[in-house]
């Protein structure tokens, strides 16, 4: 059957209401959360209606459910990124899966593959989002770790002319976006992971832009750790997800310590489960696991291909329109080589604030500033961009209402 | 249109040209603030004389509301006494808080009655404090420094 995103629109309840005095919402703001399909709603509150229990605790009929619940989710997990069951890691949000790494890493001793020294090196991108930014700026500090960086070109593209004095002898991690979610870069991986695995370095991707958009799988891609958000992906806030190469969740030690993550524990020391519990204390966000397990068996059921290919014939609709309006400055790669569907731009003098506030004022819900990547920003010489992110449910006439409207913004500030 | 209760003739006039926006040479305090969710940067000087504000110069980047907003201000707060300044200040931030409850004292407010609709938005109250805040943050700088001297 043809993609039809007008029929995939229904699945979601939330344009079925109105913006600003009755106007249709143009949701292009996905980037930063998508929306829910009634599926996933109905999943998580029907685990709090039929199934709430202590998942993994408990000697009854509900805790055996629960558990059953989150297992199987785990697994839907596992087989959307082709991993294993026990390579997959519920966290509260991607951010907490790359804290979750820094600090495993930084808590690492002497004689694990982990561990940190000084002058070591850590490497990431001028194009990081602060999470995968900030974790590995404070890991250095508190190791003496050196942290290098690649930057970014005029064109929105990584600069990997410099590779092999970036990632080198000393690297032990390197950390990159696989998408910006400003630029819409998606980075040539298989250079930079060759090139990690010949220092001997390991390779930690930040998905939380790709995972949801595209197919991603970790042993194609042959990382070894992945991270993304539940809720970028048509699943509910507050459920990530750390995927790690089942022989680096071994060696890796824990960071959060407490119920349910041990072996054995008496009053003066404990051991550890293996993963991916030993990452996992305390009661886990059950009802958000098992949306994240529908939300993925939705995307599965449309076809993440599909939802690419769509998503890369509106993105490429967009940016020849936008490019058309006078005095808009798109930041980031205009050919769709390597490109997904996030389009930042400016527009003249006028402040991305006041154009956000118009395009909301026509229904068009878009992000404004620096979208949480300020050294990206800066490098690419704006203070703040628009940014219109696309995904699955968005249509053809939402460019074009985003275009219409971001044509009056411009009469209307003049 | 119900974007015209926020963005006012008064806001986009002060937006298009901005008043006291050179930084003066000579000042009693200099701050620098941000609004870390959107980037939006301001600088601001102040001199504070015999208990009057003298001057207010700035300069920066940011949307139209916080851009107006502190033009409007070094308007509104320039030759006042200090504790005559800090009343308006209070008196703004409530209306800026109010979430369109209040409407203002226009005899107060003045010009700055006209962003009295940002208050509906409450993503850009941020926005319209910038300036404020800044000149808050100086004044107290500026008297600390004069009881010193």
């Amino acid at each position: 059957m043809a993609y039809d995103p007008l029929v995939i629109r229904k699945d979601f309840p939330i344009f079925d209401r109105s913006i600003r005095d009755g106007k249709r919402l143009v949701y292009l703001d996905s980037g930063a959360t998508s929306q829910k399909p009634a599926v996933v709603i109905d999943a998580e509150s029907n685990f709090y209606r039929k199934h709430n229990a202590a998942a993994h605790r408990g000697a009854h009929q509900l805790a055996e459910e629960a558990t059953e619940a989150i297992e199987s989710a785990r697994e839907v997990v596992a087989n959307f990124l082709s991993g294993t069951v026990d390579e997959i890691v519920f966290t509260k949000h991607s951010t907490e899966a790359l804290n979750l790494l820094a600090y495993s890493i930084g808590n690492s001793p002497v004689g694990n593959k982990f561990h940190l020294k000084a002058g070591d090196e850590i490497v990431v991108s001028e194009m990081e989002h602060h999470a995968n930014l900030i974790p590995w700026q404070e890991l250095a500090k508190r190791t003496g770790a050196v942290l290098k960086w690649f930057e970014v070109n005029p064109d929105g593209r990584l600069d990997l002319s410099n590779i092999d004095s970036v990632v080198t002898s000393r690297t032990k991690i390197v950390a990159l976006t696989h998408q910006s979610n400003v630029l819409g870069t998606i980075n040539p991986l298989a250079q930079l992971v060759k090139r990690t695995h010949d220092v001997g370095a390991i390779f930690i991707l930040d998905a939380c832009q790709s995972v949801p958009h595209m197919p991603v799988n970790v042993a194609a891609l042959d990382i070894d750790f992945l991270v993304f958000s539940g809720h970028k992906a048509v699943g509910p806030t507050g459920v990530g997800v750390l995927w790690g190469r089942a022989s680096l969740l071994a060696e890796l030690p824990p960071f959060l310590f407490g119920g349910s993550m041990i072996e054995s524990v008496t009053m003066t020391d404990a051991t550890w489960a293996s993963a991916p519990r030993k990452f996992e204390p305390g009661v886990p966000n059950m009802a958000q696991i098992v949306g994240l397990g529908t939300a993925l068996n939705y995307l599965t059921d449309i076809g993440i291909q599909e939802i690419h290919n769509h998503e890369i014939n509106i993105t490429s609709y967009a940016i020849s329109k936008l490019q058309e309006i006078n005095e808009l400055r798109i930041v980031g790669p205009t050919d769709m080589n390597l490109r997904g569907g996030a389009v930042s731009f400016t527009l003249g003098e006028i402040h991305p604030h006041d154009l956000g506030q118009f395009l909301d004022n026509s229904g068009v819900a878009v992000r404004t500033g620096h979208h949480c990547a300020w050294p990206l920003t800066r490098k690419m010489g704006v203070a703040a961009t628009t940014r219109a992110s696309f995904y699955l449910y968005n249509t053809l006439d939402d460019i074009d209402v985003l275009v219409d409207a971001v044509s009056d913004a411009q009469k209307y500030f003049a | 249109m119900q974007l015209d209760n926020l963005y006012q003739e008064v806001i986009l006039d002060h937006y298009k040209h901005p008043q006291n926006k050179k930084l003066s040479a000579n000042y009693d305090a200099q701050v620098h603030h941000v609004n870390p969710s959107c980037g939006d940067e301001i600088d601001l000087n102040l001199t504070i004389k015999d208990g009057i504000v003298s001057d207010i110069s700035w300069d920066g980047v940011g949307c139209s509301i916080s851009q107006a907003s502190v033009s409007i201000l070094t308007e509104l707060l320039t030759g006042k006494k200090i504790d005559e300044a800090y009343l308006i200040f209070d008196q703004f931030v409530a209306l800026m808080q109010s979430k369109g409850a209040v409407s203002g004292d226009e005899m107060v407010l003045e010009d700055a009655i006209a962003l009295a609709g940002v208050s509906k938005y409450p993503a850009r109250i941020k926005c319209a404090l910038l300036g404020w805040m800044a000149f808050k943050d100086a004044s107290v700088q500026a008297q600390a420094k004069s009881k010193l001297d």
